[in-house]
């Protein structure tokens, strides 16, 4: 997020797409509802299903799965071509400007009524209603970014934050919603092909040399960005990828196709599963390194708003079982002794420490903070009360709440002209429904903890297929019926729920649930630049059992 | 009314919004969770999963032995094993087809100093930048 959580009740105008916030982001959505009930403020939902905020939001589109560029695209046409736009935050902050001009101006409304089913008016009132907003702050999630155009979808947003000059102040900017309590984290950390701490890049000989150096690192560090997962997994039935280390993940259930994860992990010569469960991953491992829960760990988490927060252990490590630090660190210096000298700490080495003997998780951030010029400021101790937000550049410095107040990262905002594409998988004749897949508010990703939490699964013990009613009426199926629902890469059989909630043409599923995986249908579509699968789009076709 | 042996204040583990939680201990379960109301993210608010998700900490079927497939069956193996035979099957496939054969899935649930390592590993022991983790799903 450019802006912080603290500050979304001030906003005059909240423009929420591709998030489900009520179940997905609860707390969020509290702070959503707030500024809605106490303030005022309008609310536009871009959302092809009836979620939940639609009660709260004073505009409603409906647009067709993956269209978003074409509605995005015309509020910016109709912003220009209004004068509704923030000219002097245009000439001062942003460059490229004329490439937008050039490329929406054939976007107009009813263009994308054709392109999206939503009527032109509706996009033109969203438009003046964003438009002439004193602060409005943009919130998406997967909706925007699952999607094989799912850059696009951003960085329209953005453009519409950029036109109207929505950055640097409280109550604006654009906010994209982490869906995991540490997704942030690890993306900061350099848990990502092309990037160490920090976002500093692999290919920059300065930042490799910087690593190499303070790690005692006895090889180079790569210039060239490795692989994604989804890339990983077509590696390794390609033959060049040959093992995979895998710390608290489970591929088996989360990535799309799964009956290509599962050949592909069955081919590898070598794998290596760190958990606390024998997940559908872990059991297809060779070998298996017992971790422990959050409860039983220190160290830090970074939610969604840049806010590095501690994590206290609580319980005693459970037996048979270690802490995940410890074994990394184990791991590190079994591979460091057998790999050369250059990794010290050992009988006869050059240096006089080990880089793989910490005291403790604070003394792990200490040498982060030292390498992150973004954190630098950040320590374990100054986190006591509440956490800081990055950047953070010195001990003295109070974290970033708002990105982006007097320039840009980059220093101008830069618009990026956008054209409108399709997914890659439409509905057809053969598979004529739209599979989209989500969360609900009483589970979570692969089902993993909140399954195994009584409570919540009593609420909520099994998937279901969620169709339209009127659907539903065509295909001779009720609530509770047994349906098949196939797509070009598997099927899946389970309860049909009817609701009035979806689109006609829609099916909706969870990924929550081992024994209805969603992610037998998906298909393995990505982003070009972002490779992320295209979840919110898959044609499949249903069959009453 | 259970009075808690100690509570200790921590993050939630599902979501992204980062609340803060108050663990309630008795004879080492949790066995309630609450949230302070000053917390920064969240207010002292929670949701369904975050205030009752936490019955997984405490599951039976927790991992509480490293394994080793063995003729095709995942066995009991000490730490001492398994961690050697991580370490040498890594080196032995890094020398027989180089290191970027090899993938390092770092996690989206575990903690920034874990990642961290898990990356500094890969890129600094290995010798690859094959390094992601579940952020696209």
């Amino acid at each position: 997020m450019t802006n912080s959580i603290r500050d979304i009740h001030l906003a005059d105008v909240l423009l929420v797409t591709g998030s489900n916030t009520t179940e997905a982001h609860p707390v969020i959505s509290l702070e959503m509802k707030k500024a809605v009930r106490k303030r005022g403020a309008k609310l536009i939902l871009i959302d092809p299903r009836e979620i939940e905020l639609a009660n709260f939001a004073a505009l409603h589109i409906r647009p067709r799965s993956g269209t978003d560029v074409a509605i995005l695209n015309a509020m910016a046409n109709v912003i220009l071509a209004e004068g509704i736009a923030d000219k002097e935050f245009i000439a001062t902050r942003t460059e490229n400007y004329e490439a937008l001009v050039e490329a929406v101006k054939d976007c107009t409304p009813q263009w994308a009524e054709d392109v999206s089913g939503v009527p032109s008016d509706l996009i033109v009132e969203a438009a003046r209603v964003y438009g002439h907003a004193g602060s409005a702050a943009i919130f998406w999630a997967m909706g925007i970014t699952q999607s094989s155009h799912g850059v696009d979808n951003v960085q329209a947003l953005a453009n519409l934050a950029l036109l109207t000059g929505n950055f640097g102040k409280p109550g604006s900017g654009v906010n994209p919603l982490r869906g995991q309590n540490n997704v942030q984290g690890a993306c900061d950390m350099g848990g990502l092909p092309n990037v160490i701490t920090g976002y500093q890049s692999v290919t920059d000989e300065a930042v490799r040399g910087k690593f190499e150096t303070a790690w005692r690192s006895p090889v180079k560090i790569p210039a060239k960005p490795g692989l994604t997962v989804t890339d990983m997994m077509h590696g390794i039935l390609d033959g060049k990828i040959k093992a995979l280390y895998i710390m608290g993940e489970n591929p088996m259930l989360s990535d799309p196709n799964i009956n290509h994860v599962k050949q592909a992990l069955e081919r590898l010569e070598f794998m290596a599963c760190q958990d606390i469960f024998l997940n559908e991953t872990a059991q297809l491992a060779d070998v298996v390194l017992p971790g422990v829960s959050f409860a039983e760990k220190e160290g830090t988490f970074t939610n969604t708003e840049r806010r590095v927060q501690l994590v206290r252990p609580a319980l005693p490590v459970k037996q048979g079982a270690r802490r995940d630090l410890d074994i990394i660190c184990d791991l590190g210096q079994r591979i460091g002794e057998r790999i050369g000298e250059r990794t010290s700490g050992f009988a006869g080495a050059i240096h006089p420490v080990t880089n793989w003997d910490y005291d403790n998780a604070s003394a792990v951030w200490d040498e982060i903070a030292a390498l992150t010029p973004s954190m630098t400021g950040i320590s374990h101790a100054r986190l006591e009360h509440g956490g800081l937000q990055w950047p953070c550049p010195n001990a003295e410095h109070p974290g970033t709440p708002i990105l982006h107040r007097e320039k840009f990262t980059r220093g101008l905002g830069r618009f990026t002209p956008l054209t409108f594409r399709e997914p890659m998988e439409n509905p057809d004749a053969e598979y004529p429904f739209t599979l989209n897949t989500g969360r609900i508010l009483q589970h979570w990703h692969g089902g993993t903890m909140s399954r195994r939490s009584e409570g919540l699964d009593w609420v909520v013990p099994e998937g279901e297929i969620q169709i339209n009613d009127a659907d539903g009426a065509q295909l001779g199926v009720k609530t509770g019926d047994l349906i098949r629902v196939s797509s070009r890469r598997g099927a899946v059989t389970g309860k049909a729920r009817l609701t009035g909630k979806l689109p006609r043409g829609m099916v909706f599923m969870t990924f929550h649930f081992a024994e209805l995986p969603a992610n037998r249908l998906t298909g393995d579509a990505v982003d070009p630049v972002a490779k992320i699968p295209e979840y919110k789009v898959s044609a499949v076709k249903i069959e009453r059992v | 009314m259970i009075k808690a042996d100690r509570i200790v204040t921590t993050t939630c583990p599902y979501c992204g919004v980062g609340c803060a939680l108050n663990l309630h201990l008795k004879q080492d379960v949790v066995y309630k969770v609450t949230s302070p109301f000053d917390s920064p993210a969240n207010r002292g608010n929670l949701c369904v999963k975050g205030r009752f998700g936490y019955d997984f900490i405490h599951a039976k079927d927790r991992l509480s032995r490293p394994m080793i497939r063995r003729d095709g069956e995942l066995v009991s193996a000490t730490w001492e094993e398994a961690l050697g035979y991580a370490a040498g099957r890594l080196l032995e496939i890094r020398e027989q087809y180089g290191a970027d054969s090899i993938g390092f899935l770092v996690s989206a649930k575990c903690t920034n100093e874990e990642n961290y390592l898990l990356q500094k590993a890969a890129r600094g022991l290995i010798g690859t930048n094959n390094v992601d983790h579940c952020a696209r799903l």
